[in-house]
């Protein structure tokens, strides 16, 4: 019960934080591209069950939900997205840069694929000192199209690294199906030809995806396990960028969506904990969002000083 | 401790091998580091003395090990990666330029990147289109990078160490062809710090300064004034960036001629920035000439007869500097004379 309490907190606070992002961007409070993961968030929450803190986590620029489920700060997070410099990255960041070296969650990129190779170098490190730590590299399905999917795939299955590949497939790459990007669009065969045994995750079960990030994360604490990859299939609900739908588009339908939304695994995790306990999550949780903004709105904007500043880490 | 004469390659070696004896967190990669021939022999031992797993060769993937090394920072390591050829980091951009350059800076200070990209130019014995460019202006107009184009062991040595001891991306560019020289190089560890350049050999009539390679073309081409009656101040700028504007500036207003010699094309390029610098800074204090050189406009052609006529030499530049001092086009050329870096380099590689 304390574990689906946990994981339920995970998904309905990532799922209020962005309805609340989603709410306050038409005031143009948050200048910032804002990416979000409303309907997605069960693949972060499955897998951050696995992590401990001092596991190490790169994504993508849709990493909202990354962020949180790994135990980034909220309040830094809102303050990024408003570009005040109590943000994650004190403004200069965005959010498509969220950062909380602390949570163990390493940045994310805005371009496609990049910190793929991050994740594996830091393992390298990590195996390099012994260490019974494990780093989690999150993408989308339009990440496998790029080349250093596979360079960085095969490094980590050549040095045995202890890096669980986890591909977030939500079928589109901003507007382009997968199916009109890759000839054989399986990213599992892809990784299972580089010698990573893969898995692929169907429905989006949060409890299915935290069990086999689990069973992946214990072999590879052990020291000798090499990487595992698992492509978790989900559906991105918001449009691709921005806070609204996009079915005026065309380029998807909406009864794609239905199964997903009739599958949300916040609203499953609702009906299996405890009533009264959920009612005192989610009150905590609006509380602790409603303060993330309000601190938010009273943090200054960076000073004209602050331009100028950490373009070089100047020797301690 | 002591100082001899070592070679550029063995600068390079010393100066990565004792840093990763003092420091466990350094380690060192590329393509074919641990081979027999350790690129060119600055790699040369590495692997036997540290193991496989701090120093190691590379699948065949620029992109994906740039961002490997990111990683590795961002873990506490201070990586080294070794490129035998500067055209090859084209294939990284994206992690040197995104990612790199930008980590410090975009995540709030929270993270910073102390990694060392080392890479080659080569030149002559054909080595054509792909195997002989001087990129490094495109590292010089991007914030959060430095570059270092040390032409000497010493600098070699000095500058490879405070690459390595920086906590910040750091591209040091050698040239092929400065490899088999040798100088006087302190056995002890030393760092030639960013941003200080060095007057080479002093003069008044026009300052020379030589990037990479061509540094070596000015000091001959600073012979060749001499027996011409000009005197010429030949500075090498050692970091491109951070670029030591003070010195070449102060050379410049002293003898308000200068003659910038870069080993890369004209445009946008090193040459063009230190010339900008120049003017910028001295602009109304007295009269000023300037002249930039560099590769032709074209693309590096392999045939002798052609890749001689893209490169500036000590010919050209005495005969761009006398013309800048005399105020016109005199047509005055130096003898030729044997080239003096034909001589220890041979093909194929």
């Amino acid at each position: 019960m304390a574990e689906l309490a946990h994981i339920y907190r995970s998904l309905f606070r990532i799922r209020r934080v962005e309805e609340e992002i989603a709410r306050v961007y038409p005031t143009d409070v948050i200048k910032s591209p804002v990416h979000l993961s409303i309907g997605q968030e069960s693949v972060s929450v499955g897998l951050c069950e696995a992590l401990r803190p001092d596991d190490a986590a790169f994504g993508t620029y849709r990493s909202h939900a990354l962020y949180l489920a790994k135990g980034g700060d909220l309040r830094g997070m809102i303050a990024e997205l408003y570009g005040k410099a109590t943000g994650c990255a004190g403004g200069k960041g965005g959010s498509m840069h969220m950062i909380d070296v602390a949570a163990g969650v390493f940045g994310s990129s805005a371009v496609v694929g990049t910190t793929i190779p991050h994740a594996v170098g830091y393992a390298y490190a990590v195996k390099l000192r012994r260490e019974p730590r494990v780093v989690a590299c999150v993408f989308g399905d339009g990440a496998v199209d790029e080349g250093v999917f596979y360079e960085s795939l095969n490094f980590a299955a050549l040095k045995r690294l202890p890096v669980l590949f986890v591909c977030e497939n939500n079928g589109y790459a901003i507007h382009t199906h997968q199916r009109l990007r890759q000839h054989v669009p399986d990213a599992c065969a892809r990784a299972t030809a580089l010698g990573i045994p893969s898995e692929r995750i169907d429905d989006g079960d949060v409890l299915r995806i935290a069990e086999r990030a689990g069973a992946a994360a214990l072999a590879m604490r052990g020291g000798e396990a090499g990487p595992v990859f698992l492509e978790c299939m989900t559906y991105r609900w918001k449009e691709h960028v921005g806070p609204g739908d996009d079915w005026n588009l065309g380029y998807r339908e909406r009864a794609e969506a239905e199964p997903w939304i009739r599958n949300d695994q916040v609203a499953r995790l609702a009906t299996l904990i405890d009533a009264a306990l959920r009612k005192s999550i989610e009150s905590e949780v609006e509380a602790e969002i409603a303060d993330a903004f309000a601190f938010a709105e009273r943090s200054p904007f960076p000073g004209p000083d602050a331009l100028h500043t950490q373009v070089f880490r100047e020797r301690p | 401790m002591s100082e001899r004469d070592q070679s550029y390659v063995d600068a390079l070696r010393d100066a990565a091998l004792q840093e990763m004896e003092r420091d466990p967190s350094v380690v060192c990669f590329g393509l074919d580091v641990d081979d027999p021939k350790a690129i060119q022999g600055t790699t040369r031992g590495l692997a036997l003395r540290f193991g496989s797993e701090r120093v190691f060769g590379t699948p065949l993937a620029e992109d994906a090990m740039t961002g490997v090394a990111i990683g590795m920072a961002l873990a506490g390591l201070r990586p080294i990666h070794v490129h035998i050829r500067m055209d090859f980091l084209l294939l990284a951009m994206n992690q040197l330029v995104n990612i790199a350059a930008k980590s410090h800076y975009m995540y709030g200070g929270h993270v910073h990147l102390p990694i060392v990209v080392r890479s080659m130019i080569g030149k002559s014995w054909g080595q054509g289109a792909q195997h002989s460019q001087g990129l490094y202006a495109f590292f010089m107009h991007v914030p959060g990078l430095k570059v270092a184009a040390p032409t000497n062991p010493h600098d070699a040595k000095g500058c490879l160490i405070a690459a390595i001891r920086d906590d910040n991306p750091v591209m040091l560019v050698e040239h092929r062809l400065l490899y088999p020289h040798k100088g006087p190089v302190p056995e002890a560890l030393y760092e030639q710090r960013p941003g200080r350049a060095r007057v080479v050999a002093p003069g008044s009539d026009v300052t020379l300064v030589g990037i990479s390679h061509m540094l070596v073309e000015c000091l001959q081409a600073r012979a060749h004034l001499a027996e011409k009656g000009v005197s010429a101040e030949v500075i090498d700028p050692i970091w491109l960036a951070p670029l030591d504007t003070d010195t070449i500036a102060a050379s410049v207003a002293k003898t308000g001629r200068l003659v910038a010699v870069d080993n890369g094309w004209t445009t946008c390029g090193a040459s063009a920035e230190i010339v900008a610098r120049v003017v910028e800074r001295l602009q109304g204090t007295r009269d000023l000439r300037v002249h930039r050189m560099g590769f032709a406009p074209t693309t590096c052609p392999p045939t002798p007869s052609l890749e001689k006529l893209f490169y500036a030499d000590a010919r050209t530049i005495a005969a761009a500097a006398n013309d800048l001092v005399e105020g016109r086009s005199t047509g005055w050329l130096p003898e030729e004379q044997p080239d003096a870096d034909a001589i220890p380099f041979r093909g194929p590689f």
